[in-house]
């Protein structure tokens, strides 16, 4: 009798647990190539979990982040999988409101992920984010124009170098550019490449006492140096070109340099979308003879939020589009030079991945030299390469971000965009108690 | 009293009038043509004659989805509008046929509920939708709706309901009418255009809002003016696809509005001009 | 008409409006008075208590403050500008006699019933943009540079941008106005040989005065408030030069966080918006005395 009621109850139980699996989950992520390229793929994740459904949310990336950080801050719930940066990682994995990555399956190889990367998407030794992909910055440029130019690029290049040639090799009559770099607002935006940029001029955002450092003449030097580079060599409208717009204008020869993210590097090597497919050199992120290479170091990782309902399903969409698995996909059906770039020790081991793709040890060398808990050549009190790791830069960055926008329009002076940041940043830093 | 005319007069207007109208309806016209483009089309130049191909209507939808936020319009611009209609018929009859000394007040108090500016109130509706699980809800979105356009609502059925001649009324009451007799068979019908009318107006109204429509949504309810945002600065080349997604977004209200002029000016001046 | 038991009937039918009305105006206003007083940030929940005036202080000294407020107005009065001078001209040409009239007014009227992200972002792509835009084609014909319109030019944009939307709305409504003008006065006054620029002035415009009223304080109410062209095209940018006080607030309460700041902001605009207000309510509350 008694067993007959268990094993009654038994089946209704798991019956009601197979009907609560039948579950679909939400993802926010960013309308980047590598993501969309996923969400095209998403049929083998169906096929293997046969009761998820996906639901995306697709957006550019600073309506994204905007988005997830709200519903994150305010436990709003409605997102199961949020694609967020090495930022957001250890600044929410600290105020719990992520949730950490133990169910990732057997398989998964946690200790193949870079250690650089993993480093910054752990908080005790817990994973709280999986890495999509992962990139440091680098040059990207036309051999061809290069050639034309009568110039041959170093294997060091300084800024210096890099003015010369970019004011060489442009000739706007025929809608040559030569170099094409981040002008829209953003501290994801133009701002992470400032930032870096910065680094490289031996400057930091703040000294050991928290105070902004835009009074001192390494941001002086670096936005000088910006806003005439890119009045001489730089694109009409450079002040809202933010990543897609500049590689749509590499793609379409536009550019005679680019200086972005190493993930560029595997869409403008594309004869499908490029047409300069097979003309593109790369180089590391200049310096000006100080070793500092801007030190940028990002990945975008899948994580799940802490007031997330169907945590396991979405564990499970995390494991797979970040797995061994998924790289192999990509590589079958798209080709090896489309694999998400930047994350597992392994892709850099295969020998397939680096025949195919010539800009594989370019990248990994970036990645490797770029030391985030040492961005600057003086003394920060920060971790971060190409963002400062605090709360309040979001804010503070894409302020300082929309004001040397506003410098590189031409709507204010260097001078002034240098001082009006300064005054910004202090408010903030003040408010936020990190000025006593 | 029609005075000639020179015909020369005429053509010489004719041409003025067209050529300024031709002039501001560009943009939409050029969008139109430009979402009969390829994307390699699209960036090639200008050029006023399209390959007339329909592949980036086709990538709209497969791409996109382009269905889901379309129905999401279509829902909450309808249902909020039925519902401000439900609420404020009964208010506007009694306002117009048993008004009292504070009638005109609570009109104005009406109209000024709209003028608050949406952007104050962010934050607490922001957090009491979420406490409400109402984010991203089609519900929640055709309450708040309908919040917003209830005052407008309220005023054009009034104007509307007081040109009713009382008289009429009055002469069905006396033929032994009961109110229900009075609201259904006589006040109804003369009733039944101005209805419409701000049925009409608040479609559209709803249809167009775009900031709690893109504040309060992610992916369930989003109508069109949330999609449309997400085309701002997408990856690789993407005119055509905004062209045709754009199109599509406003096509339904576009012809709409050329049926409904008349109770545009008198919806959106409260009355005033008519 | 009134009786006693339609009185009683009468509050009944109005209550839903009321009721529901009240509570929206009430419930969240209060919440934002609330939070105006608190230290509230969404990213940083240590920060707690009462801030009594700081958030006041603080979103006043903001160095973008000001030059929202002055943004703010250059949108309103430029728009205003533009609709009500080009709306009467329009009128004024639409109601002469022309072949196809209709068909000129629904060209005409179109802009209006273009969603505010649709309208901005096809003049941002397919308009002003500097590499592929019209305005570019049309400055590389004739060899000059092409304008990089929000770049450059961010507030005027967002204002041509917002007066395309708008100037239907006010010629519509002129010209209503003005052909209800009768037209016996018209023929007296040519008769009696008054010129075009004297009948303007003297007949038609005092007759549309009431018209040209209404469309300004109407469309101040809505221009106060320009938000999704300011976010799908320059987003603020460059620096503040096209931030209004709502985009100003909406930046604080989600870029910043900063709930406490942005409840304060949004008590500034109500009271903008209740000065506006107080106009219009006299103008539109003359009409319901006829």
């Amino acid at each position: 009798m008694k067993l007959r009621t268990l094993i009654l109850g038994l089946c209704s139980a798991s019956a009601l647990a197979f009907a609560a699996n039948a579950e679909s989950i939400t993802i926010a992520t960013v309308n980047k190539g590598d993501m969309v390229r996923m969400q095209k793929l998403t049929d083998d994740f169906t096929a293997k979990n046969p009761d998820i459904q996906l639901q995306w949310v697709t957006l550019e990336e600073n309506v994204l982040r905007e988005r997830v950080t709200t519903d994150i801050a305010t436990k709003g719930g409605q997102y199961d999988v949020v694609t967020i940066g090495n930022y957001e990682v250890p600044i929410w994995a600290k105020q719990g409101w992520l949730l950490s990555l133990d169910k990732l399956g057997a398989d998964y190889d946690v200790d193949d992920i870079l250690p650089a990367i993993r480093g910054g998407l752990s908080l005790d030794g817990k994973l709280y984010a999986a890495p999509f992909y992962g990139e440091s910055a680098m040059i990207m440029y036309r051999t061809d124009l290069m050639e034309k130019a009568g110039l041959k690029m170093p294997e060091k290049p300084t800024w210096e170098f890099i003015g010369d040639a970019a004011r060489k090799m442009t000739d706007r009559a025929n809608g040559i550019n030569g170099i094409c770099l981040r002008g829209k607002a953003g501290w994801g935006e133009n701002m992470a490449f400032l930032t870096a940029m910065d680094n490289s001029f031996g400057g930091r955002w703040f000294d050991e006492k928290w105070q902004p450092q835009f009074d001192q003449p390494e941001w002086k030097n670096t936005l000088d140096t910006y806003v005439k580079l890119m009045k001489d060599a730089g694109p009409e409208g450079a002040s809202s070109n933010g990543f897609n717009e500049n590689l749509t204008l590499f793609q379409q020869g536009k550019c005679g340099m680019w200086i972005d993210a190493t993930v560029a590097a595997s869409f403008v090597s594309d004869p499908k979308n490029s047409t300069v497919a097979d003309k593109v050199g790369f180089a590391i992120f200049p310096d000006t003879g100080n070793g500092n290479h801007g030190n940028w170091l990002w990945s975008w990782n899948l994580a799940v939020p802490a007031s997330s309902q169907k945590a396991d399903a979405a564990q499970k969409f995390v494991s797979w589009a970040t797995s061994k698995g998924y790289t192999d996909l990509v590589a079958s059906k798209e080709g090896w030079t489309n694999a998400p770039p930047g994350t597992r020790t392994s892709l850099y081991n295969n020998e397939e991945y680096k025949k195919a793709a010539a800009f594989a040890g370019p990248t990994l060398a970036a990645m490797n030299a770029a030391d985030i808990t040492k961005p600057s050549v003086k003394p920060v009190p920060y971790t971060g390469g190409q963002f400062v790791a605090i709360p309040e830069f979001q804010g503070l960055g894409t302020t300082v971000g929309q004001l040397f926008s506003a410098a590189l329009a031409g709507q204010s002076s260097v001078d002034d965009a240098l001082a009006a940041a300064q005054t910004a940043a202090t408010r903030e830093m003040t408010r936020a108690k990190y000025i006593k | 009293m029609a005075r000639a005319v020179s015909t020369r007069a005429k053509i010489g207007w004719t041409i003025a009038a067209w050529a300024v109208a031709l002039l501001i309806f560009f943009p939409i016209l050029y969008t139109i043509i430009t979402s009969f483009k390829s994307e390699t089309e699209a960036i090639a130049g200008f050029s006023l004659i399209p390959s007339g191909t329909l592949e980036s209507y086709s990538e709209v939808q497969s791409q996109y989805n382009y269905f889901k936020p379309f129905m999401n319009s279509v829902i909450i611009s309808v249902g909020s509008t039925l519902i401000a209609l439900a609420v404020a018929i009964p208010a506007a009859w009694s306002m117009a046929f048993s008004p009292t000394k504070h009638t005109k007040d609570i009109l104005m108090w009406m109209l000024s509920t709209k003028m608050m500016p949406a952007v104050a109130v962010l934050v607490p509706m922001y957090l009491i939708f979420r406490d409400w699980n109402l984010l991203d809800s089609r519900i929640g979105l055709t309450i708040m709706l309908m919040l917003i356009n209830l005052p407008i609502v309220v005023w054009m059925l009034y104007t509307y309901f007081r040109e009713i001649p009382g008289e009429i009324l009055e002469a069905a009451r006396m033929d032994g009418a009961t109110l229900w007799g009075e609201i259904v068979y006589v006040l109804t019908p003369m009733a039944v255009p101005g209805i419409a009318s701000t049925l009409l107006l608040n479609i559209i109204l709803a249809w167009n809002e775009a900031f709690w429509t893109i504040r309060l949504t992610t992916t369930e309810a989003a109508p069109l003016t949330a999609f449309i945002t997400s085309f701002s600065s997408p990856q690789g080349l993407f005119w055509a696809k905004l062209s045709a997604a754009s199109t599509l977004a406003i096509a339904p209200i576009l012809i709409m509005g050329w049926f409904s002029q008349k109770q545009l000016v008198r919806g959106l001046t409260f009355g005033a001009v008519k | 008409m009134a009786t006693r038991q339609t009185g009683t009937l009468a509050r009944f039918m109005m209550a839903p409006s009321v009721i529901l009305l009240l509570i929206w105006m009430v419930v969240p206003l209060a919440m934002t008075l609330w939070f105006s007083f608190q230290n509230y940030n969404l990213l940083d929940p240590t920060q707690t208590g009462f801030a009594g005036l700081f958030n006041y202080r603080f979103f006043y000294s903001d160095p973008a403050f000001f030059q929202s407020i002055w943004n703010t107005l250059v949108i309103v009065v430029g728009v205003l500008l533009i609709t009500v001078i080009g709306g009467i001209a329009l009128a004024l040409l639409i109601d002469q006699p022309i072949f196809g009239q209709g068909l000129v007014r629904i060209l005409v009227i179109s802009p209006f019933f273009v969603m505010p992200p649709v309208a901005a972002l096809v003049w941002k792509n397919m308009i002003m943009h500097p590499q592929y835009g019209v305005f570019a084609d049309i400055a590389k014909f004739f060899g000059l540079q092409p304008i990089d319109w929000f770049g450059q030019h961010p507030l005027l944009s967002i204002v041509i941008i917002v007066a395309w939307q708008w100037l239907p709305f006010a010629t519509l409504i002129l010209l209503t106005a003005l052909q209800s003008l009768d037209g016996e006065q018209k023929e007296a006054a040519e008769m009696d040989g008054a010129g075009f620029v004297s009948r303007f002035i003297h007949l038609t415009l005092p007759h549309m005065a009431r018209a040209i009223t209404v469309v300004i304080l109407i469309q101040t109410i809505f221009l106060l408030s320009v938000y999704a062209e300011i976010l799908v095209t320059t987003n603020g940018g460059p620096g503040y030069a096209s931030t209004n006080l709502p985009f100003l607030i909406y930046r604080t309460a989600l870029l910043g966080y900063d709930v406490g700041g942005a409840s304060a902001g949004g008590i500034i605009a109500v009271v903008l918006a209740n000065i506006v207000a107080l106009f219009l309510m006299r103008a539109v509350g003359k009409n319901l005395d006829k």
